[in-house]
């Protein structure tokens, strides 16, 4: 774990010692966000949302704790509950603002991280492991999130659960059967009410020991950078601290400012009217849709309208399973040993100009209704999201010629290396 | 440990093998692990029946409707299971426009004389729940959209249905369900 060149942690004061002896947690603090932690020097902006994610995760759990100590999770009063918060509770207003924008700032800086790691390719070798738990956070933030729209149980939060319980039943035979175990009845009511809080409480604690594991993973191989160019000597790095808690520091004050413009000036700009009355089994609202940021998976569901072999809805749902689950896999269909859109000019092109354009169609026609042209026009980027990831993806990675890389971040940085007049076969390897 | 004897005996009981490989000891450490396991199936059984439907929750699964006063293209909506139904007095017109169609045709091929009770034929009662992912359906009541079929039109991802609540148009798999039910009198229903 970490290079040969971190600096040891070497308590000074006898109450440190002292800890240092029986539990040395001041260790591993300092050896991972401390000056024991060499990081690449070149780390842009983007590589700032890591800890913007970890943030939005602790600032979602401070005010989730806080909120739940005053609402009540039951169908008769859970609406009402959610109001005196708003209106009675000292504070309530902000904590409930706070979390419900936390969610979608949550999603948002998680969905950078996400298209960083496409972009740099940091899913590659020897980072496989930690692209792996980050898909797996992103599933489980998404169920959390979910579970918790539901809990205020205004008329969104209920026809969101219906439709995505709804989503189990398109599996054949125990389909139906799986959505009335998953709701405790035949329609969402108190009893998914109260399993779906429970859930969203103690979801978030699981999440936090898997993002652990995501850093435990990367303080492994350590992390990536913009060149793509491993670590090869201690002038390609700088001690976490205090270079990068600042950088971080300075990403994190901007990001607050934007959030709280937010939570302040438009608090409800994110969310949807119909959430503020109250859920009604018997009337659907006309225009269905999930927060904002499950708009593009939302549309991979809604582009299959006809039966292929299998029915159109079971198409949907694998197609929205998948379109997360092929993530999992991008270790093994980008084999290209370069990992740096930088250095990749075909891969960029496709980055650019294929999937992102692709991504915001999705979003767009996501939160559109369900009628043409928005049908078709789902349809076709869904086709490109898959053809992206499945088939064009393995296919750059097999003709693309790299532009040549630097021979280290030192040379990237600073435009000369020593080291690399030491080795010149090496570069010419590069 | 008095004698050989006793020794080797003790020594087989824990856990040198005999000729055949197997230790008297295999039998106990099989015998626990299968303990555990059954054990650990048992524990989790309890924890994974009680998200299933409780005994109030089924109990609510019956609901009795009067009907008298439906006259021909009125549509009511009940609740069964917490969940709409809708009963709609079917006009001539809509019922021709029904049995017109053909049935081969159909993605899930069901005549109108199917979907209702002998005798009642002008009577079609429906769950109101989208077979897609479970909205309700608009058409049901006066002015909403009826879809382009003139049954029900889901709005959540557009599924339209024709007058007799079957599936012509849109990603919804099946026609609305038809609940269980029976006529008690010639104006009363009671579902499920």
């Amino acid at each position: 774990m970490s290079f040969p060149w971190a600096k040891n942690y070497e308590p000074v004061n006898p109450v440190m010692k002292f800890m240092d002896e029986k539990l040395p947690l001041p260790r591993l603090v300092y050896n991972a966000v401390g000056a024991g932690y060499p990081v690449p020097r070149n780390l842009s902006y983007w590589w700032n949302f890591g800890v913007l994610a970890g943030f939005c995760l602790v600032l979602q759990i401070v005010t989730g704790v806080v909120l739940a100590m005053h609402y009540a999770a039951n169908s008769g009063i859970a609406f009402n509950s959610v109001e005196h918060i708003m209106r009675d509770v000292n504070w309530g207003w902000m904590l409930r603002y706070m979390h419900a924008n936390g969610a979608s700032f949550f999603f948002l800086v998680i969905y950078i991280h996400i298209f960083r790691g496409f972009f740099y390719s940091s899913y590659k070798a020897p980072r496989e492991m930690i692209w792996l738990l980050g898909v797996v956070i992103f599933l489980l933030t998404m169920a959390t999130a979910f579970m918790g729209y539901v809990l205020p149980w205004g008329q969104m939060s209920f026809w969101g659960a219906k439709v995505i319980t709804g989503l189990f039943s398109a599996i054949p035979l125990v389909g139906e059967p799986i959505q009335i175990w998953l709701l405790g009845g035949f329609a969402p009511d108190n009893a998914a009410l109260n399993r779906f809080f429970s859930l969203h409480f103690m979801l978030p604690f699981v999440i936090l020991g898997v993002v652990i594991l995501h850093i435990w993973a990367l303080h492994i191989p350590g992390s990536s950078n913009p060149t793509g160019v491993e670590v090869k000597q201690e002038s390609d790095t700088l001690p976490f601290h205090p270079y990068y808690t600042a950088k971080d520091g300075f990403g994190l004050g901007v990001f607050l400012i934007i959030y709280f413009a937010f939570v302040f000036f438009f608090p409800n700009m994110l969310g949807h009217p119909d959430n503020y009355i109250e859920a009604n089994p018997l009337s659907t609202p006309a225009h269905i849709v999930p927060e904002w940021y499950f708009y593009p998976f939302y549309a991979i569901l809604r582009a299959f309208t006809f039966d292929f072999i299998i029915e159109a809805k079971l198409w949907g749902v694998l197609a929205m399973f998948s379109s997360i689950l092929v993530w999992f896999f991008l270790p093994w269909l980008d084999k290209s040993p370069v990992r740096s859109g930088h250095y990749r000019p075909l891969f960029r092109k496709f980055f650019w100009f294929g999937l992102i354009p692709c991504m915001a169609v999705l979003f767009y026609c996501g939160g559109a209704p369900a009628a043409e042209p928005y049908v078709m026009i789902s349809q076709i980027a869904t086709a490109y999201y898959f053809l992206h990831f499945l088939v064009i993806l393995p296919i750059i990675s097999s003709i693309e010629r790299p532009e040549p890389l630097p021979f280290s971040i030192t040379e990237a940085v600073l435009g000369s290396d020593d080291s690399a007049v030491i080795e010149p076969a090496a570069k010419a390897a590069e | 440990m008095a004698s050989t004897g006793t020794a080797d005996a003790h020594s087989e009981a824990n856990g040198a093998a005999s000729v055949d490989g197997v230790r008297r000891r295999d039998f106990i450490e099989i015998a626990a692990v299968s303990a555990a396991g059954v054990g650990g199936l048992a524990a989790i059984y309890p924890l994974v029946s009680q998200m299933a439907p409780s005994a109030d929750v089924l109990a609510e699964s019956s609901t009795e409707l009067d009907i008298s006063s439906l006259e021909e293209g009125q549509s009511i909506k009940a609740v069964f299971r917490k969940q709409p139904v809708f009963v709609r007095h079917l006009t001539p017109d809509e019922i021709k426009q029904a049995n017109d169609v053909d049935i081969d045709s159909l993605r899930d091929p069901q005549t109108l004389q199917e979907r209702t009770e002998d005798g009642h034929h002008n009577i079609l009662v429906v769950m109101g729940v989208c077979t897609h992912l479970g909205c309700v359906p608009l058409g049901a009541a006066e002015g909403e959209n009826k879809g382009e079929f003139g049954g029900y039109f889901c709005p959540c991802h557009g599924s339209h249905y024709d007058t007799a609540a079957r599936i012509r148009k849109g990603p919804a798999p099946k026609n609305l369900q038809v609940p269980t039910y029976e006529f008690t009198t010639d104006t009363t229903i009671v579902i499920g």
